[in-house]
């Protein structure tokens, strides 16, 4: 043991003198710091280094995976937040809850002068009197099939049912985007609380299941580009990033219909560095920031202002990545379903899983 | 005959054992970004792990939460041990029986009870909740690795030594804590090796920002893992394996702790 | 110095850090939102979904515990009839893998099960047929039994090398053969180090969430991932509780079984 102890003893020290120097290297900027929670991979990094040089603002970064798992840590209070992007139905179950400041517009100059005016009315769904939330990205969940491993036109949810992909749909791991998904392909509205209708998404569900090769989010990212998927729902903002780096891929929206979000930047209430927050969202409404995002995580931008510095003509008019909504009649924006709807819809995806 | 069968089986365990570790290492030198496709040779993420400054903070967060825990849960769990050999029996008993909570308890019970008392007390999670969760799963470590050495001791030297003059505190130092060392600092290097190793309840008490390996990989799981990780992990690996091979290069002396 | 001050810290901490938290989860498992009292989040478990959960936890952690004990049982036996080098085995086999990360282990394991993983690959080189390894039971079975099969093999090692080999050579000269000496000498003997084993390898594989995570797809639900969803999701803290509770039962009834049969509380003493 004593022998053991001579050597390990002083490799722990060094490694702990290592943790100290390393950790000098992260001490907190001239002006303070920003506590930002972001979706995961949504954001390019270069543009984080960038606002901490201009600002000497030190950005701590978190990231969440889904709405639902943001929400609880904002509401619990133990991690204080200066800025978050929900989508909107959590946003108006935000503003419900008491969670949120009021944005003082006067202070994010780039927020009025570059976010597109129908972006801000299509947020007054959630957000009715614009005062909480500045919209970031926007787009639609639909489905991304692998040409060369789906020879029929993909263009119905119904294909997710389909038994000759068995083992290689991935589904989205969020409890609205798989009801969404159901509920769209018996023709129902995605918020419904209508009793019989969420049972037969839910048996439609269960039924799918054997087929489903695993719930995901970010990976159905990863896994469609690696050929492991024939078939993934995901959001249209991955459509380009994906055939980029795999040509083999499509992006097409159901003709059943499908889910229009936004996510949008809000400031909630016990934010500890306002200031900084207001800075930071004023920062990415910039176009030239804008632009290097839409570049690096390819979701649909609202910032006109980064949509007219695309120097790239086919991107600049992609009906991918900036389609024309209204040639589309059945889409629909998540709402806020309340408590009760929070609960029934968690326990019916509860019995899902567990089947 | 015998002697090949057993040889296999424990072939087999090791491949068992070392197939999964094997492969994280070979992966390490994939070109390709995607764990599918082997894109030929590379050392690029072992230079970019250098200049990936969210793993070498976390690296550095994972080294000092466990260098800390351990050192604190040492000193508390020494006093705890010197202290309850003053108390009666049964208090000992029940002091003892609360120690092995954190134990024998799931983690994730754990873990949500630390977290559910640091929303009460209106902790703001980050280091100091990690680490004060650490500490307390450390603890009974230190506790029974201490105690056996404890109940060896030999409670007239200490007396024969306050008979010669020395002070309480001068007898200890000179005479018991010699004694009790080995039981402390195996205490301590279990209590280290379990900080570095935990995830769930790290997982349940950490707050924005801060992150040790294990949440940070776990965050990069469930975004796709970035190889810089598989290189990380190939060079902890290593530096244990030949550090292993230079403590054990002659037979150790029987030790009662098989783990650290 | 008085040996009463010097109990203080311990003291308080146990207090604030061990007992208080836990009696918070009993106190959350047994309110509803309003602060009233409720037996509901407990009975819960009742339902189909929990009960489908916990059922299949215990079926998935029992299997792994059984698999871990029949890989165990022989290599602590072989162990202890090495004469040499015994010790630098243990440390190859046991403590080189838990310094790399558990997660990236068991994610490794990913990389090999996967759809175009590399067993897959290897049976497709063959012209074999591809094999469904990964999202199955099967799969998290495998990585319980991967990660916590050390943790049988050392308390029985443990037990095993404490034998005094006269009793087994004793049992030889009375006339015993192996298979005798082996069920009425040497298993009895090691009963505590299998407890232990038992107790250290089923709690955790009984209440994992991480396992099933990285190997089930999220295809499948244990009783572990309820809890952490209720908790990190769902934002019911209640339920979350009521469900810990449950669990903490299974804990208590380990610990006893284990107090029953280890009385010298030497195989615990990893």
């Amino acid at each position: 043991m004593k022998r053991k102890c001579k050597i390990l003893i002083p490799l722990i020290l060094g490694m702990s003198m290592f943790a100290l120097t390393a950790c000098g290297s992260g001490q907190s900027g001239a002006n303070g710091e920003v506590i930002v929670y972001n979706w995961g991979e949504y954001i390019d990094p270069d543009v984080i280094s960038s606002f901490e040089e201009e600002t000497g603002i030190r950005v701590i970064y978190d990231e969440f995976e889904t709405n639902e798992i943001m929400y609880p840590k904002v509401e619990a209070g133990a991690s204080a937040y200066d800025v978050v992007c929900p989508s909107d139905y959590m946003i108006r179950k935000m503003i419900d809850n008491d969670l949120l400041a009021k944005i003082d517009f006067d202070h994010i100059p780039n927020a009025k002068a570059h976010i597109g005016q129908q972006y801000y009315e299509q947020s007054r769904e959630f957000d009715p009197t614009n005062e909480y939330s500045i919209p970031y990205c926007w787009g639609t969940v639909g489905i991304l099939y692998n040409k060369t491993m789906v020879a029929q036109p993909v263009d119905s949810w119904n294909i997710l049912w389909d038994e000759t992909y068995a083992d290689s749909i991935l589904m989205q791991d969020s409890v609205r985007d798989a009801f969404m998904v159901a509920l769209k392909r018996d023709g129902a509205s995605m918020n419904t609380l209508d009793e019989t209708q969420l049972q037969a998404a839910k048996e439609a569900l269960i039924a799918q299941k054997p087929l489903v090769q695993a719930y995901v989010i970010d990976q159905v990212r990863d896994k469609m580009i690696g050929g492991e998927a024939a078939i993934g729902v995901i959001y249209s903002g991955e459509a380009i990033y994906t055939q980029r780096e795999n040509p083999d891929l499509e992006y097409v929206i159901p003709k059943e219909g499908t889910n229009v979000w936004i996510d949008s930047w809000v400031i909630p209430k016990n934010a500890p560095n306002p200031e900084n927050a207001e800075k930071f969202i004023d920062y990415m409404c910039r176009p030239d920031i804008a632009l290097k995002n839409f570049e690096y995580i390819t979701y649909s931008t609202p910032n006109e202002g980064a949509r007219e510095l695309i120097e790239d003509e086919d991107i600049k008019n992609s009906p991918i990545a900036f389609p024309d909504l209204s040639q589309y009649d059945n889409l629909e924006t998540y709402s806020y379903l309340g408590e009760e709807g929070d609960a029934l819809y968690s326990e019916l995806w509860k019995e899902v899983k567990s089947e | 005959m015998k002697k090949h069968l057993r040889n296999f089986y424990i072939g087999l365990i090791f491949l068992f054992l070392y197939a999964p570790i094997l492969t994280l290492i070979v992966l390490s030198f994939n070109a390709s970004k995607t764990r599918a496709k082997w894109g030929g040779f590379t050392l690029k993420w072992y230079s970019s792990m250098f200049r990936n400054d969210a793993i070498l903070q976390a690296l550095s967060t994972t080294l000092m939460i466990a260098l800390l825990s351990a050192l604190i849960a040492t000193v508390i769990g020494t006093v705890a041990c010197i202290s309850m050999q003053a108390m009666k029996r049964r208090n000992k008993a029940i002091l003892m029986g609360i120690t092995n909570i954190p134990m024998l308890n799931a983690d994730i019970v754990t873990g949500i009870s630390l977290m559910l008392l640091f929303i009460t007390l209106g902790f703001r999670f980050g280091f100091m909740t990690i680490l004060l969760s650490h500490i307390t799963f450390n603890i009974p470590y230190v506790i029974l690795s201490v105690m056996p050495r404890m109940k060896q001791l030999n409670p007239s030297i200490y007396e024969a030594a306050l008979d010669l003059g020395a002070s309480h505190t001068r007898a200890f130092f000179k005479v018991v804590f010699p004694d009790l060392l080995p039981g402390i600092l195996s205490g301590f290097l279990m209590a280290f090796t379990m900080s570095l190793d935990d995830f769930i309840i790290t997982h349940f008490t950490k707050g924005p920002g801060v992150d040790t390996l294990s949440t940070k990989i776990y965050t990069e799981v469930k975004k796709g893992i970035k190889p810089e990780m598989y290189a990380l992990s190939t060079l902890i690996f290593v530096t244990v394996l030949i550090l292993l091979f230079l403590v054990n290069k002659t037979p150790a002396e029987k030790r009662k702790h098989p783990i650290p | 110095m008085n040996k009463k001050t010097l109990s203080f810290p311990y003291l308080f901490w146990a207090g604030a850090f061990i007992v208080i938290p836990l009696c918070m989860v009993f106190y959350y498992g047994i309110t509803d939102k309003t602060g009233a009292f409720t037996l509901e989040n407990i009975i819960t478990i009742a339902t189909q979904e929990h009960c489908k959960a916990l059922l299949l936890s215990i079926e998935l952690s029992l299997i792994s515990t059984i698999l871990c004990f029949l890989l165990a049982y022989p290599l602590a036996m072989i162990l202890t009839g090495m004469e040499v080098n015994t010790h630098s085995f243990i440390v190859l086999i046991f403590i080189l893998p838990m310094w790399m990360n558990f997660l990236l282990r068991t994610l490794a394991w990913q990389t090999l099960l996967e759809k175009t993983g590399v067993i897959n690959s290897i049976l497709g080189f063959l012209h074999l047929p591809a094999l469904e390894l990964i999202n199955t039971p099967g799969a998290i079975v495998l990585g319980m039994v991967y990660n916590f099969l050390p943790f049988m093999v050392l308390p029985i090692y443990n037990a095993l090398a404490k034998i005094d080999k006269n009793v087994i050579n004793a049992a030889r000269d009375l006339g015993a053969n192996g298979i005798q000496t082996f069920l009425r000498i040497t298993l009895p003997l090691s009963l505590p180090g299998i407890i232990s084993g038992v107790t250290m390898v089923f709690i955790p594989a009984l209440t994992t969430f991480v396992i099933s995570t990285l190997l089930g797809g999220s295809k499948i639900l244990l009783i572990g991932n309820v809890i952490e969803q209720e908790f990190t999701q769902t934002g019911n803290w209640h339920l979350g509780s009521g469900l810990s509770i449950v669990l903490m039962i299974f804990i208590l009834i380990n610990m006893i079984l284990e107090a029953v049969f280890d009385q010298e509380g030497e195989g615990a003493s990893l």
